[in-house]
């Protein structure tokens, strides 16, 4: 492994911004400026999840430093590079922030804040702030899932596939450990197995914009199935065995 | 004539077993259970009234569907073997994917750490086969 000695010049921030991004060219830019420019002090890094267009490049120009990954392997995959890249470098707090620009960087600073009495904070959609709306079957299986989620952490989480989420110390080291790259264990099964490795977790309520690019779909059967594989991923990471957290 | 038919493919696939295993093709792990199904087959087929004794002992009524059953019960288990391995060698690529992009950025930061005149050399770093020092 790396030592962080050896490289600490990388490192000009406690706080580390990772941005999973594949093929977001269009918005890439923009996403990283507005980031630097209305968020906290912090490193921006950029992990390009095997793009075929210049989404590296324009982050690099963007300011923001860049991983490479050889090939796209998925949202879980890109984050758990990212935590690596975090504990090797010696972050402190680390947030994840949508290439999409979904996230707004004006709630980056409220998300991280509820660090102070948890360690990992969700930026949460519908906790009365903003206009992000999804209705149908898709909402109920985020309404069963947040409530089975909900009674696990011992605390309320209304929105638990948000992706909108920050991290210290003790839950990087524990992402490291374990931060499955299976579909929705980026949000589900990774929750689920670090409440229950001892990190606490807190939500905070953000306003989320509209997404650049696409809509969110209201098809029956997508949620059904949607409901089924978060259902069968939440399974799982309950009859996972705990992991403690190593020390670094 | 069945029999020798029999006896020709059995002993052809173990020759191909062998011969994968002396070309490193086949890894060992993966050549015993087909050495193991081969023999049990090579039996089976110079013995055929072994297969007759077997059924009638669990009291199946036409020994080919015992034969049936055991392929199918050993064709499901080794598909299980190989989604298990090949997950297990996906997960192995991914992590080794990770360490590569990390290290990647790592040594853009190396190199950009470096006095202008010593990056020449940084060019080729294994070059004269050692890599080059840190500072």
């Amino acid at each position: 492994m790396t030592q962080p000695s050896d490289i600490s010049s990388a490192r000009k921030h406690e706080t580390l911004v990772i941005m999973p991004a594949w093929n977001e060219a269009e918005v890439i830019g923009t996403t990283v400026r507005e980031v630097f420019e209305y968020g906290p002090e912090c490193d921006v890094l950029v992990i390009d999840d095997g793009s075929r267009d210049n989404t590296a490049a324009l982050a690099g120009e963007a300011g923001a430093r860049v991983l490479r990954l050889p090939f796209n392997m998925g949202v879980g995959g890109a984050m758990r590079t990212g935590f690596k890249y975090a504990k090797s470098h010696g972050y402190t707090q680390v947030i994840q922030v949508d290439a999409d620009g979904q996230h707004d960087p004006r709630d980056i600073k409220s998300v991280l804040d509820g660090l102070r009495d948890a360690d990992i904070a969700i930026g949460a959609r519908f906790a009365d702030k903003g206009t992000y709306e999804v209705r149908g079957p898709r909402k109920w299986a985020m309404g069963v899932l947040a409530w089975s989620l909900s009674r696990i952490a011992g605390t309320r989480l209304t929105d638990v596939t948000s992706g909108f989420r920050a991290a210290n110390e003790k839950a990087i080291r524990q992402y490291v450990d374990h931060y499955p790259a299976e579909y929705l264990g980026d949000t589900i099964d990774s929750l689920v197995v670090a409440v229950r490795s001892g990190c606490k977790v807190r939500q905070v309520p953000v306003s989320m914009r509209e997404r650049q690019g696409g809509q969110p779909s209201h098809d029956p059967i997508k949620a059904a199935l949607y409901l089924g594989r978060s259902g069968l991923a939440l399974l799982f990471a309950l009859t996972r065995k705990r992991s403690t957290p190593s020390t670094n | 004539m069945a029999l020798i038919m029999g006896l020709i493919v059995v002993v052809a696939i173990l020759i191909y077993v062998f011969e994968m295993l002396r070309r490193q093709k086949l890894r060992e792990k993966y050549a015993v259970l087909w050495i193991i199904v081969g023999i049990g087959t090579l039996i089976l087929s110079i013995f055929p009234q072994l297969l007759d004794q077997a059924s009638s002992l669990v009291g199946i009524q036409i020994p080919a569907n015992l034969l049936f059953i055991m392929t199918l019960i050993l064709l499901v288990g080794v598909c299980l073997h190989l989604s298990h391995e090949q997950s297990q060698a996906e997960d192995e690529v991914r992590i080794l994917a990770e360490e590569v992009a990390i290290l990647r950025s790592d040594l853009q930061d190396l190199r950009a750490l470096r006095p202008p005149e010593s990056r020449d050399a940084a060019q080729h770093p294994v070059a004269n086969g050692r890599p080059v020092a840190d500072k």
